[in-house]
């Protein structure tokens, strides 16, 4: 809903340390998950992140989310699914040129990632979005993820060793 | 202004040390020269000479002619089409790639062409929205953004291969251009989006149409503050206002473009709009030439094709000289007929 995504990038440092301990909760689960089947879990967990994150930011289930890099202002919302920053027609009122009652998403993140501990990552470049992910749980992506980083590391340390 | 390897048309500049393009663009901003370009319309048929005329219009005043994309979203001949015949000829073109109408796979394609063909310079740019055009029913693609897209095509050119990771036997040598719009909100953002732009691979942006030297001003200082300016080439956008009306009605419609309301006014009291357009024009090109860290400007003279020349004479900012053209060399029929 539009005005509950305005809602959140207003509080977008709120939902950062949220998030940030969110991530810590789901990484401390990881053992859980993976025992149970990431397979398995793909779908029940979609469906909660649909719902939720649909609710907050109008998410659009592209499964590789940017939110905590882009203010908290979902870029795909931006009729031009634009992940690296506003294009250049936005209105003179910081309206969107293709809805023209919309906010421009880009003027929200800029917004909401000013208000943020970490909200400097809007100035990285996002690669190409892959669209496979569409539809799939961008939590589990990132516990695999981070998970896997983290054996790397103990591997290389224990070898180091 | 002349090189010592003169461009035989159809064959390929040699590339010289620390430049990534065979192109004159790239030689003469590297050269520090103030570079000219021009923006040629792209006809609404499928005849050569129409290209043809409409390009010759510019020449010996544009170091590079950009060729456009489907601008406003309005379907015209496209810029590889363009690209092709005009690279035929020996012109340097800037050749625009939105992401609009086609993804990945289609995009890559373009810019292993256009390199083959001789284009030197590509113009990355994400693409006016489809409802700003004349078929708004038709499907926005939007695969990539003209940043992943400036990314992907450096990716081709420095590491040789594809998105996929395939290998290419030759790399596309091109110099990497994207838009920028000094003009538009949020404008504390918009210096550090060219900052991303580099730091994707930019080597010269484009701007949107400047009519409002503040702000431009206002833009650059801070450009500068972040050392960008000796980062990447900035080249300008301006272009001629036929009247009042017509600036009214760019501003209204065309997405992006600011026109403070003095210019409008000064149009409106004109005796001659379309001659005080011109004016405006010129005076705007002689300041932006002063601005630290400025390295050209990009006309747009739509629908006005014909005074580009007249507008960079007056601006006086060639400084003598002549960029190379097809019919530099070949002689007039009315100097041939002298002498």
């Amino acid at each position: 809903m539009y005005a509950v995504r305005r809602w959140s990038v207003r509080h977008s440092r709120g939902l950062e340390t949220f998030y940030n301990g969110f991530e810590r909760v789901l990484l401390w689960l990881e053992p859980v998950m993976r025992r149970i089947g990431y397979d398995r879990l793909e779908r029940p967990v979609a469906w909660l992140e649909e719902k939720t994150k649909g609710f907050l930011f109008d998410c659009q289930m592209c499964g590789q989310c940017v939110l905590s890099r882009t203010g908290m202002s979902c870029p795909m919302n931006c009729p031009k699914q634009l992940r690296n920053g506003p294009c250049g027609g936005v209105r003179a009122n910081g309206n969107c040129e293709v809805k023209p009652d919309m906010k421009c998403v880009w003027v929200e993140a800029w917004d909401g990632s000013r208000r943020m501990r970490h909200g400097g990552q809007i100035h990285d470049v996002e690669v190409a979005v892959d669209r496979q992910l569409e539809g799939f749980s961008s939590w589990l992506r990132v516990v695999r993820i981070k998970t896997e980083e983290k054996r790397q590391q103990q591997e290389s340390g224990e070898e180091a060793a | 202004m002349r090189f010592d390897d003169e461009p035989v048309p159809g064959f390929h500049l040699p590339i010289l040390p620390g430049h990534s393009s065979p192109g004159r663009l790239e030689r003469v901003l590297r050269a520090g020269h103030f570079a000219v370009t021009a923006e040629i319309a792209p006809p609404d048929s499928a005849d050569p000479n129409e290209v043809y005329l409409r390009a010759r219009i510019f020449d010996g005043y544009a170091d590079a002619i950009n060729a456009t994309d489907g601008s406003g979203a309005n379907c015209h001949m496209s810029s590889v089409g363009v690209c092709s015949l005009l690279t035929r000829e020996g012109y340097a073109t800037i050749m625009q790639a939105s992401c609009r109408d086609k993804n990945r796979i289609g995009m890559q394609g373009d810019i292993l062409g256009a390199a083959a063909m001789g284009v030197a310079n590509v113009l990355c740019l994400t693409g006016d929205g489809v409802q700003a055009g004349d078929q708004p029913e038709a499907k926005p693609v939007f695969d990539l953004d003209c940043m992943s897209l400036i990314e992907t095509v450096r990716t081709m050119r420095d590491e040789s291969r594809l998105l996929s990771g395939r290998k290419l036997t030759q790399s596309p040598k091109l110099f990497i251009g994207g838009a920028a719009n000094p003009f538009a909100e949020p404008f504390d953002f918009r210096p550090e989006r060219l900052a991303k732009k580099v730091a994707a691979g930019a080597q010269f942006v484009q701007t949107q149409y400047c009519f409002d030297i503040e702000m431009l001003k206002r833009y650059m200082e801070r450009v500068r503050a972040m050392g960008l300016h000796e980062q990447v080439y900035i080249i300008v956008g301006v272009g001629p206002l036929a009247s009042a009306n017509a600036a009214r009605w760019i501003r209204a419609h065309v997405p992006g473009v600011h026109i403070p309301d003095e210019i409008i006014d000064r149009l409106a009291g004109a005796e001659k709009p379309k001659l005080e357009g011109r004016k405006i024009c010129v005076e705007l090109i002689q300041q932006i030439r002063e601005i630290e860290g400025v390295h050209g400007v990009h006309v747009m003279a739509f629908r006005q094709e014909e005074a580009v020349a007249e507008i960079i004479d007056a601006s006086g900012v060639l400084e003598g000289r002549i960029p190379w053209h097809p019919h530099r060399d070949t002689p007039t029929e009315q100097q041939r007929a002298a002498s």
